[in-house]
């Protein structure tokens, strides 16, 4: 008869030791990549940050001491991003409406589903040579070529999967009980999904949204293709129909160049590129656990 | 309870005339005739699979939310058919309101859960009178009324139910529908529940599925017994009929059906 005690050196034992470390390995050197990129960029970008940074233009490259600043990367980052939001807000919660509350199952409804997961793995790049070929080499946006809203485009292609996808998972949440309950007293489809089901499911829907935005800001790719890259401020509206920089694109074309300045100005974009993401992504996890608790309020 | 005397002279309000209703192939009751008379209050009694809970579902087109449940036949409420392709089921709803299984406040204040089904209803006046008699009418106005801006949710599971019955009288229809309203409930919210329905029975029609005959017994005033039979294919598959509909007293005492006698007597279920 067997002892009730636990014995190290049973052979199902070893095993499972075994197997428990190399678990804790593997998810170990699954995080590693995420720490070192981090530490570096932040060890190598923080030492750039200054307050001259923000303000100034970038000065061409050349063997000048002084790469200036990121201020039109900066803000047409946000620029591009907010454009990118306006349209692929509204279509990606109106599609995942569509899909979660309207649509019952059918072969229309089946083939949305499945185009959205498709554009979810399409390459970003080809997102930009999309745009690029749409509106970019047809100067069909009021004879503009590279523009702020051709970039803005581009990665409102890339925002909206997840956009349809948490709102649709979202929507599907909300208990069926409450739509029950709110048809049942007589309240139309759509008074029931503006005051019913969308402020049940508004939390997890902005995750998704703020998750999107996050992946969009990132993006380099489609931006190449699209709104190309400025040095110069963004004064006016109409500088939204020319090239505009981002943090991306200005990461890309200078820590290609030959000459320090401008590879130092690269790694403190990063810095702040990281930095931003990072704390988008951060404030996403934060609804996301807001909504849990208030779930059941 | 039992009103036998003045049931001659009720008209009935709504009839289900050779109604069958299917999920797919799958049919699940099958050639309802059963008139449901005004101000009555009709329990739906039957083992579990007989399809009660689906004709009650039927009576204000809450089918239509299945995928893939269809129904045959007519349902006239008021001489029309709510089934004719000219009704619109959002008007049909909130003149046959309904309560749920599970209590399902919305998760709004409880002023907020009473106001909303009134609003959409075009109410104009008073709301927080409206707000005040329809808590008072499902006898939950005592220990909502201090803590009216409270969600619906800080309620018990008992108070909620009674909520969700304020929220379905506020929009005032002709008839409510109740879905085993008490299952989720303790012996004493579940009492309450009952008096409440009492109290409702003098202004509105009342079609009340249950689990719990003694409920059925105590409550209404006309019962419908469903039993499930096997198909005649006899493929296993059970399909739900109306097996007797009789006065209350009728069917507890002395029910035609034999099957109806095993059921009330427990010999099924």
């Amino acid at each position: 008869m067997n002892s009730l005690y636990y014995q190290k050196k049973l052979s199902r034992n070893v095993g499972d030791k075994f197997f428990t470390s190399l678990s804790v390995f593997c998810a170990f050197i699954a995080i590693l990549p995420l720490i070192f990129v981090v530490t570096y960029i932040l060890i190598k970008g923080g030492a750039q940050i200054n307050s001259d940074l923000f303000t100034l233009e970038p000065n061409p490259p050349g063997d000048d001491l002084d790469a200036g600043g990121i201020n039109p990367a900066l803000i047409g980052t946000l620029i591009i991003t907010t454009i990118a939001s306006i349209i692929a807000i509204p279509v990606g919660v109106g599609g995942g409406i569509y899909l979660a509350e309207y649509s019952k199952g059918g072969p229309f409804s089946k083939f949305i589903r499945f185009g959205v997961n498709v554009l979810a793995g399409v390459p970003s790049i080809i997102a930009g040579v999309f745009i690029y070929a749409l509106i970019v080499s047809t100067k069909i946006l009021f004879g503009s070529m590279y523009s702020g809203f051709a970039g803005g485009m581009a990665l409102s292609i890339l925002m909206l999967p997840t956009v349809i996808k948490t709102t649709d998972e979202g929507l599907k949440l909300v208990p069926n009980e409450l739509r029950y309950a709110s048809l049942g007293i007589g309240a139309s489809m759509y008074t029931t999904i503006l005051k019913i089901t969308l402020p049940s499911a508004f939390r997890s829907i902005a995750t998704g949204v703020v998750l999107g935005i996050a992946r969009a800001a990132g993006e380099t790719a489609p931006l190449i293709f699209t709104a190309l890259f400025s040095y110069y401020y963004i004064v006016g509206f109409e500088d939204l129909f020319y090239e505009m920089g981002s943090l991306a694109v200005l990461i890309y074309n200078f820590a290609l160049e030959p000459y320090d300045a401008q590879n130092k100005l690269a790694w403190a974009a990063s810095f702040i590129l990281v930095i931003s993401i990072l704390s988008v992504n951060i404030f996403s996890r934060i609804l996301a656990a807001f909504t849990e608790k208030t779930k059941r309020v | 309870m039992i009103t036998n005397t003045k049931k001659s002279q009720k008209k009935n309000i709504l009839s289900l005339e050779d109604v069958s209703i299917s999920y797919g192939t799958f049919e699940a009751v099958k050639n309802v005739f059963c008139n449901f008379k005004r101000g009555d209050i009709t329990s739906l009694i039957g083992p579990s699979g007989c399809g009660k809970s689906t004709v009650l579902r039927a009576l204000n087109r809450m089918n239509d939310l299945i995928p893939n449940c269809s129904l045959k036949g007519t349902v006239l409420f008021d001489g029309t058919n709510i089934y004719d392709k000219r009704v619109d089921p959002v008007e049909v709803r909130r003149r046959i309101g309904m309560v749920f299984q599970q209590p399902n406040p919305f998760p709004k204040s409880i002023y907020e859960n009473i106001a909303f089904g009134a609003r959409i209803n075009g109410f104009i006046g008073d709301m927080d009178q409206l707000v005040e008699s329809s808590l008072r009418k499902a006898a939950v106005w005592s220990e909502c009324k201090d803590k009216l801006n409270d969600s619906g949710y800080s309620l018990s599971g008992g108070q909620q139910q009674r909520l969700c019955i304020a929220r379905t009288i506020a929009i005032e229809p002709e008839i409510i529908l109740m879905d085993e309203p008490c299952s989720a409930l303790d012996p004493i919210s579940t009492l309450k529940i009952e008096e409440t329905m009492h109290e409702l029975k003098k202004n509105y029609t009342i079609i009340i599925v249950t689990h719990n005959m003694q409920q059925a017994l105590r409550v209404s005033d006309m019962t419908a017994f469903f039993n499930a039979v096997e198909y005649e294919d006899g493929d296993g598959g059970k399909v739900g009929y109306l097996a007797e509909f009789d006065s209350t007293k009728k069917i507890f005492n002395s029910p035609k059906e034999k099957t109806t006698q095993e059921y009330i007597s427990g010999k099924f279920g």
